[in-house]
């Protein structure tokens, strides 16, 4: 992987709307969200059906500040991350970079870290937004600040899921190679299964649904250990970089491996 | 002993999709300095070929070298084999620009260049509009311009007058033969016979991905059996009775001119009946035909053997190969 290389990745990934458009949808929906959210929470502060928000905000701030906001911005995350691939080979554009880089390893190489750094610097610019946002809007009823105890490590545990979230995603989409098929698989196991999951009833299952790729994940991103986590924060993390290095691995075996 | 760099090889290539053959024990090479047409009909396994050149397909068998060397070995590709695969290899949504642009940054070339190859191909007032809105002649103009970036000695073009109008067809062909005379290997597929008749030095024909042929042009006319001779006569009953019973067979001469494809508008001077069109006589050579008229006191206008045009040559030796047949066209 040649400086070459990545230079010709952020070319391809600067010069299409989409990506523009999925990262400003990301940053509307993450930020618009989440102060919609703090802004109604601090108006009925005083209403009493408002105390279970109270205590999260106590113990867990982040769960809430980052909680809808996020939940709903990273599936632009994961959108981006299967289309930079997968419209490649939508498109036929793969030919075209395949003729330039034969060997194909490099390609995939470049294009994934080209990516994970604007996801990165997006994410970092996001995530640092909505935390100052929401704790000014909140700021006459709680304080919250970067130096209580895991709430730095959370915003930049957020950073990073959403980093290695869009690693995922554009893995899935270079295995699938089909814009739709790989979108609708990377929404099922962020925003489907683990809610099905959880629905199993034991331990195995309990086990099964916190290993899950975006619910180990997200762990990070949380400023307390809560009762049912299975994991601890950097280790919900590990498991995520995890599944996201197997699912790479597997998109490069099978870049080298198929026709394109 | 190093190969020429600009030397083409296949050796007994071979490629399965699924449990069909696309291409079959497939050798041939394609040498600099002249235009090489790669002809087959239909399905025969060009575009195949042209894949598994440039390693986008992996073979099932056999090799194919450029210089020597697999595509996957060389470095800086672009500037070794410049391919025109399928005109869509390319996003709708990016610029012409960035899409040389990026193309050029993964080989270190200059962007200079970029805009070089855009006068080249006459896309600089495009160059920043984006391709998916280009026509289908202007984007196979820009997929020239990409082949054209590393200025490479070879190139390989797959049916680079699709969708191109006349003044394009001729300027792919002059832009061919041009790069074949700085002794570039230019390896263009067609199935436009004609087209190959006037820009081919050299065919390599291939039908349901086997060798059929590995010929200069003339060669390849040559070589197909069927000649014949168009005759006219002003008493065309007579002649047509004595040609028959001397073991010949006649046609009535379809008029389109001359078959040989070098000039399809030249209308003979020498007919003096416009509607005497002539006849087509196979069977009989020339002189035996002139003998039959003269024993007849008949009087000839014309008495001319000809060769088959590429056209009927092409289609005489990939009769059996052809993949999908027409046998519901009456």
């Amino acid at each position: 992987m040649t400086a070459g290389l990545l230079t010709a990745e952020w070319t391809k990934i600067r010069s299409v709307r989409s990506t523009m458009w999925s990262l400003l949808a990301f940053m509307v929906v993450a930020i618009g969200f989440s102060a919609l959210i703090a802004t109604v929470i601090s108006n009925t502060w005083n209403n009493p059906g408002n105390h279970p928000n109270h205590v999260t905000l106590l113990t867990d701030p982040t769960a809430v500040l980052f909680g809808a906001g996020f939940g709903l911005g990273q599936l632009a995350i994961c959108v981006l991350g299967v289309i930079v691939i997968s419209s490649e080979y939508s498109t036929g554009a793969i030919r075209a970079s395949l003729l330039a880089v034969p060997r194909r390893i490099p390609v995939l190489a470049a294009k994934a870290a080209v990516f994970a750094l604007l996801d990165l610097v997006v994410s970092a610019i996001t995530v640092f937004a909505v935390f100052f946002i929401t704790t000014a809007i909140l700021r006459s009823h709680v304080s919250i600040t970067l130096s209580q105890p895991g709430i730095t490590r959370a915003c930049i545990g957020g950073i990073l899921y959403l980093t290695v979230l869009g690693l995922f995603a554009l893995a899935v989409g270079g295995l699938i190679r089909h814009t739709a098929g790989a979108i609708a698989t990377v929404i099922a196991l962020v925003l489907v299964v683990p809610p099905l999951i959880s629905l199993i009833p034991g331990t195995i299952a309990n086990h099964v649904h916190g290993y899950l790729p975006t619910v180990a994940g997200t762990l990070v991103a949380q400023s307390s250990q809560q009762p049912a986590d299975v994991l601890s924060p950097w280790q919900g993390f590990g498991v995520l970089c995890l599944w996201t290095a197997v699912l790479l691995a597997a998109c490069g075996l099978l870049l080298v491996r198929r026709d394109a | 002993m190093a190969e020429a760099p600009g030397l083409i090889e296949a050796r007994e290539l071979t490629k399965r999709f699924g449990d069909k053959v696309a291409v079959h024990d497939l050798s041939f090479s394609v040498e600099p300095g002249r235009v090489t047409g790669f002809l087959g009909p239909n399905g025969a396994g060009k575009s195949t070929t042209m894949r598994l050149i440039t390693g986008l397909d992996r073979p099932d068998g056999g090799t194919a070298t450029i210089g020597g060397l697999a595509y996957g070995d060389l470095i800086k590709p672009l500037t070794r084999v410049g391919a025109l695969l399928e005109a869509r290899s390319l996003h709708p949504g990016r610029s012409a620009r960035n899409h040389l642009l990026f193309l050029a940054q993964t080989q270190d070339i200059p962007a200079t260049r970029v805009d070089e190859v855009l006068d080249l191909v006459g896309l600089r007032e495009v160059a920043r509009k984006r391709a998916g809105g280009f026509s289908l002649g202007m984007t196979q103009r820009l997929g020239i311009a990409a082949a054209m970036l590393g200025n490479p000695p070879v190139l390989l073009l797959d049916e680079p007058v699709n969708g191109l109008d006349p003044e394009g067809i001729r300027w792919v062909r002059n832009f061919t033969r041009q790069l074949a005379a700085e002794g570039r290997t230019v390896f263009v597929s067609s199935h436009l016979m004609s087209e190959m008749a006037v820009t081919a030095d050299h065919l390599v024909v291939i039908g349901r991905g086997s060798l059929i042929a590995d010929c200069s042009t003339e060669e390849f006319i040559e070589r197909s059996s069927e000649r014949s001779v168009l005759v006219r006569t002003p008493d065309t009953a007579r002649l047509r009775e004595l040609i028959i019973g001397a073991g010949g067979s006649v046609q009535d001469h379809d008029g389109n001119g001359d078959m040989n494809g070098s000039d399809p508008n030249n209308s003979d001077p020498n007919n003096s009946d416009p509607n005497n069109k002539g006849m087509i006589v196979t069977g009989l050579p020339a002189p035996r035909i002139g003998e039959l008229a003269a024993s007849a006191s008949l009087v000839l206008h014309e008495l001319t053997p000809r060769l088959p045009s590429l056209e009927e040559a092409f289609m005489e030796m990939t009769a059996d190969s052809v993949e999908y047949g027409q046998s519901s066209v009456s």
